[in-house]
């Protein structure tokens, strides 16, 4: 288990044997991992394999049950975050720390120490967002903003603390790749100043353009340390797993036919003060199709499923069609009733309730066509429900039936996404899909969503990565500012022509949309 | 004195309780607890106050006495819903029937004693000013405190680290402990301090409103504070605008009962919630997006170690 990185002094944070017991389920079972100053290490591991659980105990916010950590050489405890941070940690977490209500500047201050008023922060942002590439508007509630532009957020606030080391929990899990590259930059150039990183990430080809070295999870346990760059990815995600990934099946042709859903010259007023609004949308989804939505961040991804999901009204009922019903002007309820399904980006408080057991989180959408029998919850109904679903899409639980958050953020992923799939709707649209879920398990998703359409339903996918979008997409089009592209067959898109379109060049270019 | 300045005074000696106990129960609610206990906790600092006063002679002493009860009741309410994390709705109607109780006890000897009244501060020259001058300028210590109180809050959670700590608190108990706030000590002082508005107004109820003691004298005072929290969208601000035209709609539609105009007493003792009710409205109307309570308001919290 050693991996070659010269170096004199002692690594700038040792862990030893560290150990975290949930009940029956040893999260983290005697971890053994050393950081050398300067070094961008890899945390690599399927979903539930105790990545964020020891992540987490590293910067102080749980306790760990067993195990030691020495920082420079000495053992220190670190007893909570506010003491994590003064030695020179900083984390970007899984789910966001975050406070919907305050603002951005707000949101950074609160978790900055020393001496600080908010015009200074309001400074210091606008000159790291500038240099790093990561447009932040300082005076904007959090609620109003996407996940993407959430993340930037839980990143430049780190920067912002100088760490010595920096903890990141899969942060480019919501960034576009145009974000990405310039976050990779970052990380390159604060190696290079002498911070050292701890990298969570189920994106192989990332680690392997950052880090030199990945200790490897697997159920709690380092399964090995390796060098990402002298092993293929496919040999990493086996090491992972404990055995190979495939690649995902599509071997029925796409042959669409009746129309499933039609979005009709949709208008919609920004939801806030800085939502976007949706302009002219223009859509046709066929059964048997996989139509991919493509775009940066906050261009109008979540007005756009609101308007789909009907947890907002458009003023037309007729602007939106499902399954030859006008229901613009109706509420989601009705919409599932006529046999859609939505999964929202954000999976832990939209698409899940943390504090409700997996079966009583099946009602949320579940209610409206079954589980419940004149106003009474069927709750053996819901218990079998959660079951199957936990069965059928592999959700890795620490209990029969955990709270919501309880789970890893992959996990609660392909139980939301399974919970509507079982459905067998007749549309889906999903946000984000595979957000944080290991490769085993983002082809697991794909491929559910591949067979779905194969069986006859007509399926929608928003999703800011693009090699996903051509994995499972039968059709694409592009998101930029609320207008939505026309409609093309995946073959037609080059990587290059929805780069563009994302950045709202072609439309400047010459109007290629006449409407 | 015209009538129409008496009027006006006696508004604000209405309108200044409710806006005390208000505020403290506004700081607590910011850090997400909901305490229901406010009716209690102004009873104890009513009788508390009263009786210190009384047995001390001294105002002083019973405003400190009445703010202590306030507190102690509020620091029995914090061990329950934050050391055993236990229901805030349940403890917080406890506390009021708790309270209730033991005020009327320990006032029980108090009854019929009286207290003089508390001299005005006289800003000598302004007072003067024809009709507003002693509208604004001759009023007791409590009134200028309580809207300075209002200034001080309002600049507190706007304006310092610390009450932006208390918000975040408020907001999103989780994130704020994934970040290391304190969420348990900050809730703990801001229900102290909540508590201890509310003995305070207690006081100011016992001392200088009435000037007796008698059970039961708040007359579900602390609940039109808690309401007119919410109807503030736990605003400091908006909360002086409301419990003034609280304050002021209770006197008006008294003298109105008074003058008999024909319409039943009770149309006109819905007044002044109805009032209320629609000048909050009108103002959050304007503000736009209707303004939600804190996030966690309410939900105990258990740091998951
Ligand atoms: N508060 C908790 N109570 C009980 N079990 C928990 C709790 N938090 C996490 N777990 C369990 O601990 C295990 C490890 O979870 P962790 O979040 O560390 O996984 P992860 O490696 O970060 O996964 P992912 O890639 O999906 O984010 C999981 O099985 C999870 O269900
Ligand atoms: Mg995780």
């Amino acid at each position: 288990m050693k991996a070659d990185v010269s170096s004199s002094g002692p690594p700038l944070v040792e862990l030893k044997g560290i150990s975290k017991r949930y009940g029956d389920l040893l999260a983290n079972d005697g971890i053994d991992l050393s950081i050398e100053p300067g070094e961008i290490h890899a945390l690599l591991g399927e979903n539930g394999a105790g990545k964020s659980t020891l992540v987490k105990i590293l910067y102080g916010v749980i306790e760990p049950s067993a195990g030691e950590i020495r920082w420079e050489g000495r053992p220190v405890a670190i007893g909570s975050p506010v003491e994590a941070r003064a030695l020179g940690l900083g984390m970007v977490f899984q789910h966001f720390s975050l406070f919907d209500e305050l603002t951005v500047a707000e949101n950074i201050a609160v978790a900055l120490s020393g001496e600080w008023n908010l015009a200074t922060v309001r400074g210091k942002l606008g000159e790291i967002s500038r240099t790093y590439g990561l447009a932040l508007d300082a005076d904007r509630a959090v609620w109003t903003l996407s996940a993407g532009e959430r993340q930037r957020i839980e990143i430049v606030r780190c920067l912002l603390q100088n760490p010595r080391l920096l903890i990141l929990d899969e942060p480019t899990s919501v960034l576009t790749p145009q974000e990405a590259e310039h976050l990779f930059a970052t990380l390159d150039k604060l190696s290079a100043d002498g911070c050292s990183i701890l990298y969570i990430s189920h994106k192989l080809e990332e680690v392997r353009r950052l880090c030199r070295r990945a200790t490897i999870l697997r159920a709690g346990r380092v399964v090995g340390t390796i060098d990402p760059r002298a092993s293929t990815a496919r040999e990493i995600a086996a090491l992972m797993v404990g055995s190979e990934v495939g690649e995902i099946r599509t071997d029925a042709p796409h042959v669409p036919h009746g129309e499933i859903l039609r979005v009709d010259h949709l208008d919609m007023p920004p939801a806030g003060l800085h939502g976007q609004a949706l302009k002219d949308v223009n859509l046709v989804v066929r059964a048997g199709e996989v139509v991919g939505i493509a775009g940066v961040a906050g261009n109008g991804q979540s007005e756009l499923f609101a308007a789909l999901s009907g947890e907002r009204l458009a003023e037309r009922a007729d602007a939106i069609t499902i399954a030859g019903r006008a229901c613009g002007t109706t509420g989601i309820d009705a919409r599932r009733r006529l046999a859609a399904a939505f999964v929202p980006e954000e999976r832990l408080g939209h698409a899940a309730a943390p504090t409700h057991r997996l079966s009583e989180n099946t009602l949320i959408s579940h209610a409206a066509t079954e589980v419940s029998r004149s106003g009474f919850i069927l709750l053996s109904a819901a218990k079998r429900l959660a079951r199957t679903i936990i069965k059928s899409f592999d959700v890795r639980t620490p209990e029969g039936d955990p709270q919501a958050r309880k789970l890893s953020g992959g996990n609660l992923q392909k139980f939301v996404i399974g919970r509507e799939i079982i459905r067998k709707p007749k549309l889906l649209v999903v946000d984000q899909p595979t957000w944080g879920v290991d490769a085993g398990a983002a082809r697991l998703i794909r491929q559910a969503l591949v067979d779905l359409a194969r069986d006859g339903s007509a399926v929608v996918v928003v999703s800011q990565d693009l090699d996903e979008l051509f994995e499972v997409a039968d059709q694409m089009a592009v998101i930029h500012q609320g207008s939505l592209s026309p409609l093309k067959p995946i073959g037609e898109w080059t990587k290059e022509a929805v780069g563009l379109e994302m950045l709202g060049v072609a439309q400047a270019q010459g109007g290629a949309h006449a409407v | 004195m015209t009538t129409f300045e008496a009027i006006l005074l006696t508004i604000v000696t209405a309108s200044t309780p409710l806006l005390i106990a208000a505020l403290g129960e506004l700081v607590t609610e910011r850090s997400g607890v909901l305490n229901l206990g406010v009716e209690g906790m102004m009873a104890m600092g009513a009788a508390c106050s009263f009786a210190a006063a009384v047995t001390f002679d001294s105002t002083l002493i019973g405003v400190m006495a009445g703010m202590m009860a306030g507190a102690l009741m509020a620091a029995l309410f914090a061990l329950v819903v934050l050391g055993f994390a236990a229901n805030q709705v349940g403890s917080g109607l406890a506390l009021t029937i708790f309270g209730l109780g033991l005020s009327g006890l320990i006032g029980a000897p108090f009854v019929g004693a009286r207290r003089d009244p508390v001299p005005p501060v006289d800003i000598p020259g302004l007072s003067d000013i024809p009709f507003i001058g002693r509208l604004f300028f001759e009023q007791d210590l409590f009134v200028y405190s309580s809207v300075a109180l209002t200034i001080l809050i309002a600049l507190y959670l706007t304006r310092t680290r610390s009450g932006l700590t208390l918000r975040s608190i408020g907001e999103n108990h989780t994130s704020a402990n994934a970040l290391g706030l304190p969420v348990l000590r900050v809730r703990f002082v801001a229900i102290l301090f909540g508590g201890a508005c509310a003995g305070l107004a207690g006081a100011y109820l016992a001392l200088v409103y009435t000037r007796f003691w008698s059970p039961g004298m708040t007359a579900g005072r602390g609940w039109i504070a808690l309401a007119l929290v919410v109807f503030a969208a736990w605003r400091p601000g908006w909360l002086l605008i409301g419990a003034y035209i609280f304050g002021a709609a209770t006197v008006l539609q008294l003298h109105a009962q008074a003058a008999q105009f024909g319409v039943p007493s009770q149309v006109l003792s819905a007044v002044p919630y109805l009032a209320t009710i629609l000048a909050l409205l009108l103002l959050s109307l304007r503000h736009g997006r209707a303004v939600g309570a804190p996030g966690s308001l309410g939900a105990p919290f258990v740091p998951d170690r």
